[in-house]
């Protein structure tokens, strides 16, 4: 038998579970952009690269 | 260029002062309940999320509106972002309500209770709006169908709620009521404070996820232009409306 502390106790735990899930999952989708982001770095620096690259000399 | 991240920050602390606050008046400040005990402290947050998820669904029609006025995607961004939210918060008013009806009534639910069903059937109304934006793969109509449900369904809610209240009350209290005298100053005090705590959590969430799908449209836009991509091949079919940035 749950007395009424418990059920005060439940209907709390639900609002703070409710938010951690939402803030958690908006951490997931965070770290996702983030990643996504170092990889667009990456290709951005790539392009740059190719472009200073120093036209090959031609020989004779 | 909105900023939706502007501000974020001190918001942010202002709703965890505000609910910690609510938090620490629920219980130790607020009397215990004559007739119920100590169970009726789940009042204070189950009626806070269901004014919030109620007037937050109003808002997704009134932002709606906007948009199909003006035409500018951005309102129905907000628009979906707000009934989102209101329709997570639907879910813990439903899953709260439970847990005091159990405790209460000895129920987990009660269909001759018209707030409880009315309550429901806003929540199924609006668990369509996502499958229904879903369904729609052209952006620029899934976004036109999105806000007409929006106001169509945001017009119901106040009008499904004074039904309700004007309706013979079976065993539901109804909250702040005037025939019953209202409640006493301590409960009333608490009450506000969650009511705002929560009002808060509800606009900075708003604001967290308009500045992540923001971010996120913006990321869209440089990887089309690094890479060369057009937009119909990065985009891919969504629920969610497409940040145009």
């Amino acid at each position: 038998m749950i007395d009424g502390d418990g059920y005060v106790a439940a209907a709390y735990i639900i609002f703070l579970a409710l938010v951690l899930i939402y803030v958690g999952i908006m951490a997931f989708r965070l770290s996702n952009l983030e990643r996504e982001l170092a990889e667009l770095n990456q290709e951005a620096a790539q392009q740059d690269a190719e472009r200073e690259a120093p036209e090959p000399a031609k020989v004779g | 260029m909105t900023l939706y991240g502007k501000g974020l920050r001190s918001l942010s602390i202002a709703t965890a002062v505000v609910l910690t606050g609510a938090f620490l008046l629920i219980a130790f400040y607020a009397p215990e309940d004559a007739d119920q005990g100590i169970i009726q402290k789940i009042f204070y947050i189950h009626v806070a999320m269901a004014i919030v998820a109620l007037c937050g669904f109003t808002a997704g029609g009134v932002m709606g509106f906007m948009h199909l006025r003006t035409h500018d995607r951005r309102w129905d961004l907000r628009s979906y972002v707000a009934i989102h939210l209101s329709l997570i918060l639907a879910v813990g008013v439903l899953l709260t309500g439970a847990v005091w009806a159990k405790g209460s009534w000895g129920s987990w639910w009660v269909w001759d209770e018209p707030m409880l069903v009315s309550f429901l059937i806003v929540f199924l109304l609006y668990a369509t709006y996502q499958p229904l934006r879903f369904s729609i793969e052209d952006p620029e109509r899934q976004s036109r169908y999105a806000s007409v449900f929006a106001v169509v369904a945001g017009a119901f809610v106040p009008i499904n709620f004074a039904a309700v209240r004007m309706a013979d009350s079976f065993i539901h209290p109804r909250t702040l009521g005037t025939t019953t005298g209202g409640m006493p100053g301590e409960m009333m005090l608490t009450f506000l404070v969650t009511l705002v705590g929560v009002a808060l959590l509800f606009v900075t969430l708003w604001k967290y996820e308009m500045a992540a799908k923001h971010a996120r449209g913006q990321v869209k836009a440089l990887r089309r232009r690094i890479t060369g991509e057009r937009a119909s091949v990065v985009g891919g079919r969504s629920a969610a409306p497409q940040v145009h940035v």
